[in-house]
């Protein structure tokens, strides 16, 4: 105790009024939820990066038809199975030059293609530039997942909102029937209603949206039951306001993390339903590329020319990814109780 | 007990009766017949064949015949595939595909087990960083390309298996990796989560105020805890098995279901493709009753319950 | 602070745990010391989130992964235990002290049967055959009250109710015969009748075991039948300690007396219940000086300057508050309070002992050897 030589006189002096409610200051600046949120998801870098990856995949896809450098459907008997060409690059696989017999031989010069003329990820069997379909058919994948993630959300949010909201009756047969449909393989929706509707943009993500709306409404039904008793919305209820808009002003917003991570985790499947609906050839259906058919494609030639399937397969596996790491970092972000 | 399984029986014919009308019905809706571009039969060849598969008679009575032969395990004739009854057709190629599903389930839910456990025990280290980028990539590999990867590298180039075709046991080990990678993954990202849960709980806290090595909590009350919730699992694990194995199989030649069932889309064989659908559902709901039941047994909690209902 | 008896079986030295989190470092221990002498019951008491649980936690090595012992020291049988191996702490853990935990709806693992939960901790640590420990369970089970122990020994947890559960997890604790329990608000989660069932039964078993306690709680009505000395706890220190008539009768702390006025009594049954009002500081930042000053009617203006050390009350009742310095003014205490330390005053004439005055004698001992001024 030796510290006390420099006590003041009226340090015993019993502390004034005004001098004593500093208290009341706020220690930590407090953040609203989804701030707080996001802060937490820029410091998960590989989330984030996964966000930048996946804008910057959105915004050439949809740029596509001003930066590919041709016709993704225009077909070149004359020009098929070119490999890639970079003028200037000399690395195998990028030069032009294809395997054969051990050896190398530049299939330019073999096709008599004109010097000037290259393709930058090679040609398809009927002579395509393998860039602008794999940017054409990003683009349709991508549509895909996003219609049928659109449609998930308002068939899957509003009979969750519906079913928890109304209880009683309503709720056990809407469970009822929700249980119904989840015990048939989704797979089974999907192939027979496009055997019935023939693959096209609006059935394929019809019915990818038919299997997967049962979680959504399922998770949402759930968040329903338990806002449903919290005392504001009970006041809201009193208060006459209607279900509307109690639904509209309160339940949704305050569902807003589940809605969210729930869609970020149904666009990768869905990315992957149309992949698999159009490799066994009744999602897209040709000319009309997507990343599924242009893994179809590319599998014929795999023996000889890797790159036609691989080059759809890498971007195709790369959405998967960073929308995964994505839907991850989002889920623990809004988790409160990962907080480390 | 008796009382809950009787009621899940009633919901599980329901919900195939339910199947049964909606697959008949969508395939009634369809344009054309399977003779349709057959132009060469002429009026009464097509009236014949017609008359052979019944599809001369009213709607309803289609549906009736139909649904009566069903049930004793007759979908008709397939309209391809030299006319082979349809049940006989899946009989065929039921063994195939039930060794694969069974091999990928067994092999990827261990792993998954292994690897999701590992991860949780050592949570936050570069171990579960590496465990985790493992199954992430594992679920974002489609199971095709999966397929096509492991046939092209393992099989053609380093000719470790067969590529492609159906006999010894070497043949299913290619299919069956590229089968195991969805399951495997679903596995170990939720027996992370699962474990990661119940090592926070109280009585794990209890657990090691006991004096157990870490090992042993693990061991004795971590692992069964978040083992007994895995077997919700088997249910959406089994679809995933049944969409990998329609490529899968016919990447590798694999004389199962799944292959017959593309070959019936892209033939528009109607009957065999009803067949399969209702194979398909009944398989799965056949495996969440189980599954029901057997999480009753295993969890303590949820045996008394059924016990006094 | 100066227990020099040899037969403290443990003694907690200047402990400082902070917590590595998100936000930063929450300091929370910051110098804690007390000891605990063999077979008397120490209640701990404050506020949640005043740090009781840590301090106990760190006893046995089992604190979250995030924390850090910022230093000091835990004497157990003449080691630190902070400094032992986590190999040489899982051989303490449950055998030497052992700790019954807040809910007993979630401390037992639901899929095990009790009888096993029971007889784990012999089977680990007294190497005992499965069935010798299965037969020591039941007895155990017994012992604390389970009615028709041989049937129920096979049952699982969720076949038990709240207060059974906190029996079996009793039994679990004390199945080793620990020196020391550490019962870490033991009947927080339980209805009032049950709450003194269990009370009633760890005293019980307490004399037949022969064991120290250490009693956590933020109730200080639990309290009174229960311990021998009370230490106080507040924003991750201790604030006050002494026996319970001390701090029941005697408290210097004006905490303390928040405490206290918030407790139900016979005394004060009147109805001036009063909680203290505003709320503990965050520990991420302590204020300077006095933690409890903001909250505090009787705060000086040296509060917000310097911390206060303890003050020697008696030789067994110590607090760390100015009020105690002689330059500090007399204060008088809430009504409630005074009428305690009259009563205090009163005990102690008749009982012909030392008579203590209702306000603190300011002999601090432990201040006679500084400068001041
Ligand atoms: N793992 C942790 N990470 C960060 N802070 C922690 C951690 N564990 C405890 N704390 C903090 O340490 C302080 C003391 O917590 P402690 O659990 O000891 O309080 P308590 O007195 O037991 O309260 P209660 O009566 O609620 O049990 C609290 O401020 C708490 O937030
Ligand atoms: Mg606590």
């Amino acid at each position: 105790m030796a510290e006390n030589a420099n006590v003041s006189n009226d340090a015993f002096e019993p502390l004034g009024k005004e001098e004593h409610l500093d208290n009341e200051k706020i220690a930590a600046p407090s953040l609203t939820f989804t701030q707080d949120a996001w802060r937490r998801l820029k410091k998960n870098k590989i989330a984030f990066i996964s966000m930048w990856i996946l804008l910057a995949i959105l915004v050439l896809s949809l740029a596509g038809p001003l930066i590919s450098p041709h016709q993704p459907n225009n077909a070149q008997p004359a020009y098929t199975n070119l490999p890639p060409k970079i003028p200037g690059v000399h690395i195998p696989g990028l030069d032009g030059t294809k395997a054969v017999d051990g050896g190398r031989v530049d299939a330019y010069q073999q096709q008599h293609v004109p010097s000037g003329k290259y393709w930058i990820l090679g040609t398809d069997y009927l002579g395509r530039d393998l860039l602008s379909r794999i940017i054409a058919g990003t683009r349709v994948s991508l549509a895909v997942a996003l219609i049928a993630t659109l449609l998930d959300l308002t068939v899957g949010v509003g009979y969750g909102l519906i079913s928890g909201w109304r209880g009683g009756r309503t709720d056990m047969i809407m469970q009822r029937i929700i249980e119904i449909l989840s015990s048939v393989p989704n797979l089974v929706y999907m192939i027979l209603l496009l055997v019935v509707m023939r693959g096209s943009l609006l059935s394929i993500s019809l019915a990818i949206a038919i299997s997967s709306w049962t979680t959504m409404a399922r998770l949402i039904r759930a968040e329903a039951l338990t806002l449903k008793s919290q005392e504001y919305i009970l006041a809201a209820r009193t208060l006459g306001e209607s279900s509307w808009k109690i639904a509209w002003k309160h339940l949704i917003p305050n569902m807003s993390s589940v809605i969210i991570i729930q869609t970020m985790f149904t666009i990768p499947s869905a990315i992957f339903f149309e992949a698999f609906l159009s490799y066994i050839g009744i999602g897209i259906q040709p000319p009309t590329a997507s990343l599924g058919t242009l893994i179809s494609d590319g599998q014929k030639n795999f023996q000889f020319l890797p790159f036609q399937m691989w080059y759809p397969a890498v971007v195709l596996m790369v959405i998967m990814i960073c929308f995964n790491l994505f839907a991850d970092g989002l889920r623990d972000a809004f988790d409160p109780r990962s907080r480390e | 007990m008796a009382k809950y399984l009787l009621k899940r029986l009633f919901y599980l014919i329901l919900t195939l009766f339910l199947i049964a009308t909606i697959t008949f019905f969508m395939m009634k809706l369809l344009p054309g017949t399977p003779l349709s571009n057959e132009s060469k039969l002429s009026h009464s060849q097509i009236q014949m064949i017609y008359h052979t598969y019944g599809l001369d008679k009213p709607v309803w009575q289609q549906y009736l015949i139909y649904l009566a032969g069903m049930v004793r395990g007759n979908f008709g004739l397939s309209f391809q595939f030299d006319n082979q009854p349809v049940s006989y057709l899946l009989a065929t190629r039921m063994p195939a595909s039930f060794q694969l599903g069974i091999q990928a389930m067994i092999v990827g839910v261990l792993l998954g087990i292994i690897v999701g456990g590992i991860a949780a025990i050592r949570r936050n280290t570069w171990v579960d960083g590496t465990m985790t980028i493992i199954s992430i990539l594992m679920i974002s590999i489609p199971s095709f390309v999966l397929a096509i990867l492991l046939q092209y590298y393992i099989g053609l180039k380093a000719g470790a298996f067969p590529v492609a075709g159906w006999g010894n046991f070497s043949y299913t080990i290619l299919p069956t990796i590229a089968l195991a990678g969805s399951p495997f993954a679903t596995t170990a990202r939720f027996i992370r989560t699962e474990m990661v849960d119940v090592m926070s709980s109280d009585y794990i806290e209890l657990a090691k105020a006991k004096g157990l090595t870490s090992t042993g909590v693990v061991y004795h009350h971590a692992l069964r805890n978040s083992l007994i919730p895995l077997i919700t699992l088997i249910g959406p694990l089994t679809v995933n098995l049944m969409t990998g194995s329609l490529v899968v199989e016919n990447i590798f030649a694999v004389p199962g279901i799944g292959e017959q069932f593309v070959k019936s889309i892209t033939t528009n064989d109607y009957p065999t493709i009803m067949g399969i659908t209702m194979m398909y559902s009944v398989l799965l709901v056949v495996v969440l009753l189980i599954t029901d039941i057997v999480y009753g047994i295993v969890d303590p909690r949820i045996r008394l319950q059924g016990g006094q209902s | 602070m100066e227990n020099n008896d040899t037969e403290n079986l443990i003694e907690v030295k200047n402990l400082k745990i902070n917590f590595d989190t998100y936000a930063g470092k929450v300091k929370a221990i910051r110098d804690v010391s007390f000891h605990l002498k063999k077979g008397e019951t120490l209640a701990i008491v404050g506020e949640s989130g005043s740090g009781k649980s840590v301090t106990t936690r760190s006893l046995m090595g089992l604190n979250a992964d995030n924390a850090e012992i910022a230093g000091g020291q835990i004497m157990f049988h003449g080691e630190d235990v902070l400094k032992k191996s986590e190999k040489e702490m899982q051989q303490i853990r449950g055998k030497d002290i052992a700790m019954i935990f807040q809910d007993p709806m979630t401390s037992l693992d639901p899929t095990m049967k009790i009888g096993r939960q029971i007889a784990e901790p012999l089977i680990i640590h007294n190497h005992v055959s499965k069935k010798q420990a299965m037969a020591q369970a039941l007895e155990m089970l017994k012992l604390v009250g389970i009615t028709d122990a041989e049937h129920r020994i096979n049952d699982y947890p969720h076949q038990f109710s709240g207060g059974m559960r906190q029996r079996i997890v009793i039994a679990i604790a004390l199945i080793c015969y620990p020196e020391v329990l550490i019962a870490d608000e033991p009947t927080t989660a339980l209805d009032v009748t049950i709450q003194a069932q269990i009370l009633k039964l760890m005293k019980e078993l307490q004399e037949k075991i022969e064991t120290s306690i250490i009693f956590i709680t933020h109730d200080l009505g639990v309290v009174a039948g229960m311990a021998d000395r009370i230490a106080v706890m507040y924003a991750g220190k201790i604030v006050e300690y002494g026996t319970v008539d001390e701090i029941f009768y005697n408290p210097q702390h004006p905490y303390t007396w928040g405490l206290l006025n918030s407790m139900p009594t016979l005394d004060t049954q009147s109805g001036e219940l009063s909680a203290i009002p505003g709320t503990p500081p965050d520990l991420l930042d302590p204020p300077k000086g006095d933690a409890f000053a903001a909250r505090n009617p009787y705060a000086l203006k040296i509060d917000a300057e310097q911390e206060p050390p303890f003050f020697k009350v008696s030789d067994t009742h110590y607090a760390a508050t100015w009020l105690l310095d002689p330059r500090a003014e007399k204060v008088t205490p809430p009504e409630a309070i005074a009428k305690r330390q009259a009563q205090w005053a009163k005990m102690h004439t008749d009982d012909g002992e030392l008579v203590r005055p209702a306000t603190p004698l300011n002999t601090a001992d432990n201040l006679d050897d500084s400068d001041r001024e």
